[in-house]
Order: C-alpha cells, then structure tokens, then sequence
C-alpha cells in the first residue's frame, strides 16, 4: 500500500544514497597553510582514498617544511583507511540500496544511524592521525620548540610557528552530511505515514494537520 | 650710465645665444629646447604614474639589450625595476651560465669559446605582426651571432652563428609570423675570407644579409643568404601587412671606404634602403639559383629535455646574387647615412632615419610598389635597380631637430623620433608629417621604445628613451658612468617625462609586450619527471661517485638542507671530478647553489628546481674542501655544506661518500 509520504521517504532515500556516489569524486577536508613565504597559501585535500596538493608535488613541499620541526613525511602510502575506507563506504551505499528496497521505516534509521556513526568514527580517526603527525616529532628535528606541538585543527584556525593552519570540511563531507540527513528525513517521512495507516485505524490519536490530509482524501 | 648699458647688453645676448648654440651643435650633447616645456608635470603627479606599491605587478616588461655586457635585462615598467639579467653571449658567475658544462656550448662559434659579445637589439617574437610572448631574438654584433631565448623560462636556448657576416648590426629582425630572423652585416668584408689588402675593398668586399628560418619549434637555421655590394647594413625592419613580404635594411658608406670613415663614408648626399622580397628570395632558393659558398658555422641547441646544450657545426651556405635574381633587391635612395629605419603599423610607411641630417624621409610602400612596375629606376648598383627618389617618397618630416636615429609609433597615427645630437624625442604625425610635440632628452638617445612599437599593434602608453649619455643625471660613480632610460607618458597630446632609470650595460635597442600575456606563459619550476639530463639524480637513494680512471663523476642531489652526498673521499690529485648536481625541489623559487674551494676555471652552479647542472673542479692540492650551498635556500642554508678530501696518488684511499653516516 503507497502512500504519498512513502514515495517522498524512498526518494530521499534514493538522494541519500546517490549523494553518497559523489563522496568518491571529491575531496573531503581541506587544510590550507598561510606563511609569510606562501602568500598563496598551500593546499591539502584529504580525499576517501588519497591526499593530493594544489599540484603534484605540494605533499613534497609541506613534507619539507615539515621536517624542520621533526614531523614524519606525510606519505598517503602509510595511511591504510585511505584503502579500506573506500570499500567501507561502497558497503554503506550497498546498505543504502537494501534499505531504499525494502522501503521500511527502520531500515531507513538504522542505516542513518550506521551511516552517522561511522562519520563520527571517521572524523575521530581523522583527529587521531592529525594528533599522531602533530605530535610524534623527531628526537632529532633541526628546530625543537619546547612545549610545541603541531596538531593542525580539526575545524577551524591554528597558528603554528610561522604557519597559520585552517582546517575545514570540504564537498564530499557536506555530501556525507547530506546523505545522513536525507536519510534520517527518510525515517522520519515513513513515521509520518506510519502515523497515518495508524490514523487511519484510530482517529482519536490523529493531529489536526493529518486529520485534514485524511479527510480531503476521502 | 645705465639706460646706455642695457641695450647693449640685449644686442649681445642673441650673439652669444648663437655661439653658444653652434658650440653646443659641436659638442654633440646642445639641447636648444631645454628642459621643462608644456610637457612638463609636477613631481607627484609623475611618481603617482610610475608608482607600482609593494606586491603590484607592473604592467609591462621591457627587454633591454645589455650592450657591451652581451646580456638582456628585464625591467618592468612604469616602475623601471630590474627583474633579471639573462645571460646570452656573455658568461654569468651569477648563475653559471657559459661555466656549466650544461651551457658552455651556446658560446661556442667557428673562432672556439667566446665567452663575450656586444648584443644590440631584442627582438620578440611575432605572430600576425603582433608580439606573441614566445622567444626574444637578440643579435651579437662582435662575432656575428643571433641568439634565441625562451619566455617561459628566460633562459637562453639558442645561439646560431652568422658566417661571411661581420658585424652583425642590422639584426635579428622578424618577419611578420617569426617566418625569418633577419642578419645583415655592418662590415663588409673579403666573401669567403681570405688574405688581401685593404685597399683592394672595392674589388674584393661584399656584405651579406642573412635570412635565418625559424621552426615552429623556435629551431633556427641559416636558409640563406643575400650578396650585397660593400656597403655597412646598419639596421632593418620586416614590413607587415600589404608589405610583409618584405625586409628593409638601412646602408651607409656607399662610398666603400675603408679608412676614417667618419670622413669619407658622409660624403655622399645618399646612401641606400635596401628592400629585399624575401618570398622572392625563398622562390629563388627552391628554383636552385643560389650559390654554394663556404662557410662554417656553429648552431648551439639548448635541449630543454636534457637540459644540455649541444653544438651542431654546419658547412656551407645558400648565397643569392640580387643581379641574378631580378625582383629580389630594389634600394631607395635615403638622405644622409641612414641609421634606423622602421615601417609604421599600417605596413604602408618606411621611414629613414637620416643622421646626417635634420630631415626625416618616409617612403610609401605603395609608390615603391608603382615605381617597381612603372620601372622608375635611377641606374643601378651591382644590377640592383635604384629606384627614383621622388618616385617613393611619401613625405618629409621637417624636424628642426639633429641626428635622427630611430622611429617607433604608437596606435594614434604618431610616430617617434629620436634625435641624438639636439636630445630629445620629437612626435609627428603620419600623413601630415607635421611635428606634435618635442621633449629633451638627457642625453643623447639612441633607440627609444614604445611596447609593440615596431610591430602591428603598439600599445601605445609609454615611450622609453635610451640614452647613451648621462653625465649629471645621477650621483657620479668616478668616470664610468651609468647609461639610463627615460619613461615618457605618451597617453596625451604632449609627452610628459615620467622616469629616470638606470640600465644595465649600454643598452641599445628595447622590446616591452604586456604583462598579461607573458605573466601566464612564465614556469615555476623545472619538472623532476621530465628531467632526462643523462647526469640526473631522481632521488637521494640514486646519489652515487663514479670513477673512470682519472675522471670522477659525482651524482648529488640538493634539497632543503643538504646535499647527498656530503662527506665524498677517494678522489686523487690529478683527478678531474664532474659535480652532476640535480636540485630536487619541486616548489616555487627554492633554488640551490654549488660552490667548492679552489674552482680556478669555473664559477658556481645555480639550479632552479628540479634542474641538473654540471661543474667541472680538478683540485690542485691535497686537504679536504668543503662545497656549500650558495644560495640562501632555507633555514637551514647555513648548514647546507659538505667535504670533499684529495688525497695524493701515493696514499690508498678507498672512494667513498655518505650524508648522515656518524
């Protein structure tokens, strides 16, 4: 029995899932460096599957100026969620698929919540090796500043020495946020109409709103 | 008593104002129109016009020849700072130009290495008579030379010698699409060389004018060359538009002197345009009436791949004879020892610049045209029909002025003249060929430059004087002073003197072409990837000393801050070690230097990312030398060093090198 809301949820759903595809084709975070030789500013995008610069060689140059301070060559080669994250991704679309399929409303917030949480462990992880560069310094950098770390922001502005950092999200996690949304907007238009095949059963419990769209429909 | 006083006085002042003027003729440096005039504008106003504040771009870059330096410096203009100096037919320690083994080749000529030239004239590139940005052409005058440099990387890439030239003023000019690079000779001389007296000039000097071809590529080749009589070309330009087809070259001393010619080759009330139809020319080539005459000649190649210049060594050239080729060579008569001669954008309008003289000649290519059919010739010289004066002559600029030299335009229908014994720079209008406006120079112009001035399309803003001649201009170096360019704002009716600054070298001619379109064609680095020096080292792992019995080659590589290997040992007196050092950065302006103690033939190395370049060292004494990076590169550049021991060929040293082993 299709109802109007259930069309809406399945076509969020179907958003959801297909705004998640385009996690694959663009970057995810973006972490820019200001100094007084880079008026520019050099670029980081942190991809699902690989870290690239504002040209081939800007890992090179940021490795460069890194190892002054004695923080390990950044080398996207010695980051293994850049390979596994790709398919733990492809297994939450392939999740989305079946729950678009099976068109019920808790298939719809489980995956949500499945989708949400693993962001967040995304993130966390993403904080984690951000720590683990920022952090972990060659005993024997040139320059050793006692008490300093240079952990870049997860979200927003840091000064680092001669080095102003700005970390920020970029379109393939709006994507992800998107789909998250669209996917808990999917649960909650399925609730709506669950509410209405229960209206429909005891229209005492029926809201006013609801009360009207079942009458016009009769 | 004093009513009687003055007016003698007042009868005095024109005669004295008469000696002192014709005195001032003499000294050559007279300016009757002195400084100031209706050109003249406040101090404020004129700095606000040239200011560029602190990380603004200028709006032009102007090449200027390095003269007697052999180089090309790059300014930027309004504000005449210096960006660079490239190194062309001269050694550079700055950057070890002509001391790499890399670049020592495009110094090479018939005569060996010639580490030195005097280059004249900047030439861009064009296409459709409209600088395009690609290469600058500039010409060596000493051993005659024309060089190519590439305006990606402002390098030199090409150095191709002109043979049976000597001389070579009236070059390198480009045809309208960069067809041909043009080479005239200013010396005539014995074609081939051979021993003969100097007094037998007339019968045995000749002058050739030289068409080289450039490939698409940029490649230059010596496709052919034009017998003249034993005149000195002195300058040229290509036509453009209806006369594209055709090179003007400038001649004096058709009187074929050959001793104090500043008496005996300005007797003559004419000297010669020669106009040569270079399509004609071509024709002739391809039907095979040429001559073979001998000749050789180096062509060095800069191979951007290898990042190595290599000399190719020809024989022989393609020589025409103008009394052979009827329609290949006409001369227009010019008043007085013609020196520059330039074609207004139209194409239509030649102008010669007769110094000898006040008076300006413009020639109408389309009279020339009409004379040529209308066969209205005026006898011949050495079977090059002499085309009647009245016949072509468009106008004459009645300048009121001493020495023109050089004529540029602008993009209103103006033309600009340089005078170089009355100083100054005089605007006239084409067509009317009524004088505008004249500013003072300071002192003694020699070309002046308006960007696209000489070419189709001139922007017509600045107007850049070069002047030979400064003397109280600046604060006084002992006696060898400082040459300078003047910028003069030529938006308005009345030219307005903007700028004093000094150049580097004498600079003669200038080139300038917009910012805009040179600024995105500029490289940043040399890509590591597409480096195929055979000497390159890709990574630090790759680093490595060769010995091949008395011959060491060492494979460093340099990245911020240190050098793989530092610490090299085994090398003997009597060696002769290579230094093949490869700069691995790939980031924008993270340059390297390479320096070692007691390098009695070479300078250092300077290697701009990802370049590879090669010094050659052979130690003449034993000890341990260190090698530094000379370039401040980091912060770290101070530790930027390593040693290199020398052992004697009676000790047993084993070879070998390391960076980071305690």
């Amino acid at each position: 029995m299709k109802t109007k809301s259930n069309r809406t949820a399945s076509w969020l759903m179907l958003g959801a899932v297909l705004s998640s595809v385009l996690i694959y084709f663009f970057p995810l975070w973006k972490i820019t460096l200001y100094a007084p030789q880079y008026p520019q500013g050099i670029r980081m995008y942190i991809w699902i599957n690989k870290i690239t610069g504002d040209d081939a060689y800007t890992l090179q140059n940021i490795n460069i100026l890194n190892h002054y301070v004695g923080m390990k060559d950044i080398d996207p080669h010695a980051v293994p969620e850049l390979y596994y994250f790709p398919y733990a991704l492809a297994g939450i679309i392939f999740l989305g698929v079946i729950a678009w399929l099976i068109k019920k409303r808790w298939t719809y917030l489980s995956w949500a919540i499945l989708y949400a949480l693993s962001g967040a462990i995304a993130i966390y992880d993403f904080y984690l090796w951000e720590y683990d560069y920022g952090h972990h310094l060659d005993p024997k950098a040139p320059i050793k500043v006692p008490g300093m770390a240079y952990q870049p922001p997860l979200i927003g502005t840091k000064h680092l020495l001669n080095f102003t950092a700005i970390s920020l999200p970029e379109w393939a996690a709006v994507f992800m946020l998107v789909s998250v949304v669209l996917g808990f907007a999917a649960y909650w238009c399925c609730r709506s109409s669950s509410d209405k095949q229960l209206a429909h059963h005891h229209p005492n419990i029926l809201t006013s709103s609801s009360q009207s769209r079942v009458l016009s429909h009769h | 008593m004093k009513p009687k006083i003055f007016p003698q006085q007042k009868q005095l002042i024109p005669l004295f104002c008469g000696i002192i003027t014709i005195a001032g003729l003499l000294l050559s440096s007279c300016n009757s129109h002195s400084s100031g005039g209706q050109g003249a504008i406040s101090a404020q106003e004129a700095a606000q016009q040239v200011y560029v504040a602190p990380g603004q771009y200028d709006e032009f870059y102007a090449f200027m020849s390095g003269g007697y330096n052999g180089q090309v410096s790059v300014y930027g203009l309004p504000s005449g700072r210096l960006f660079k100096i490239i190194p062309v037919f001269s050694q550079n320690p700055e950057n070890g130009y002509g001391y790499s083994e890399e670049t020592k080749p495009l110094l090479m000529t018939s005569y060996g290495f010639i580490p030195w030239d005097d280059a004249h004239h900047p030439e861009l590139s064009q296409t459709d008579g409209i600088p395009d940005g690609r290469w600058l052409f500039i010409n060596a005058n000493n051993t005659p030379r024309v060089a190519r440099i590439d305006l990606k990387t402002f390098e030199t890439v090409e150095t191709i010698e002109i043979p049976n030239s000597a001389g070579n003023h009236s070059s390198p000019f480009v045809t309208e699409n960069t067809e041909y690079v043009v080479a005239g000779t200013r010396f005539s001389v014995p074609i081939p060389q051979k021993d003969v007296p100097i007094a037998s000039y007339k019968q045995n000097f000749g002058g050739v004018l030289s068409f080289i071809k450039v490939a698409p590529s940029g490649d230059m080749d010596l496709a052919f060359q034009v017998m003249m009589p034993g005149f000195d070309y002195d300058l040229a330009h290509a036509g453009k538009g209806k006369s594209k087809d055709w090179v003007f070259f400038t001649c004096y001393n058709s009187e074929e002197a050959h001793t104090l010619l500043e008496v005996n080759a300005s007797q003559r009330d004419k000297d010669f345009v020669a106009a040569i139809n270079w399509k004609k020319a071509e024709e002739y080539v391809q039907q095979g009436k040429y001559h073979e005459f001998p000749g050789t000649y180096y062509d060095n190649r800069f191979d951007t791949s290898t990042q190595t210049a290599h000399s190719y060594v020809h024989q022989g050239v393609k020589v025409l004879i103008p009394s052979e080729c009827p329609g290949l060579v006409y001369f227009i008569p010019a008043p007085k020892s013609p020196h520059g001669v330039d074609v207004d954008p139209s194409g239509n309008y030649i102008v010669a610049n007769g110094k000898l003289s006040a008076d300006l000649s413009v020639f109408s290519f389309d009279k020339i045209q009409q004379a040529i059919q209308q066969k209205q010739f005026d006898g011949e010289v050495n079977g090059i029909p002499v085309l009647k004066f009245d016949a072509v002559l468009a106008g004459i600029v009645k300048s009121g002025g001493l020495g023109p030299l050089h004529t540029e335009f602008d993009d209103k229908g103006n033309a600009y003249t340089t005078f170089f014994i009355s100083s100054e720079v005089v605007k006239w209008k084409l067509g009317t060929w009524q004088v505008e406006d004249r500013q003072p120079t300071f002192y003694s112009p020699g070309h002046l430059m308006i960007p696209g001035g000489d070419s189709r399309k001139p922007w017509g803003k600045y107007l850049v004087a070069l002047n030979k001649i400064t003397k109280d201009r600046y604060l006084p170096t002992g006696p060898e002073l400082c040459q300078s360019a003047q910028l003069f704002d030529i938006s308005g009716d009345k030219m307005k003197l903007l700028l004093d600054f000094p150049t580097v070298g004498e600079p003669h001619y200038a080139q300038a072409i917009p910012a805009s379109i040179l600024m995105p064609r500029s490289d940043k680095i040399y890509q590591l990837a597409s480096n195929h020096n055979p000497y390159v080292t890709r990574t630090e792992k790759d680093a490595k000393v060769v010995r091949k019995g008395k011959r060491v080659d060492v494979y460093m590589t340099e990245i911020r801050s240190h050098f793989v290997p530092d610490n090299i040992e085994g090398i003997y007196l009597g060696d002769t070690v290579y230094f093949h050092v490869t700069n691995l950065e790939q980031d924008w302006d993270a340059a390297h230097g390479f320096a070692v103690e007691g390098n009695r033939e070479n300078a250092e190395l300077l290697l701009m990312p990802g370049q590879t370049k090669t010094l050659k060292w052979v130690p003449v004494r034993v000890g341990v030398f260190p090698f530094y990076c000379t370039d401040f590169c980091s912060a770290l550049h101070q530790e930027m060093q390593g040693y290199v021991r020398v052992s004697s060929p009676n000790d047993n040293v084993a070879l070998t090198w390391s960076t980071g082993k305690e």
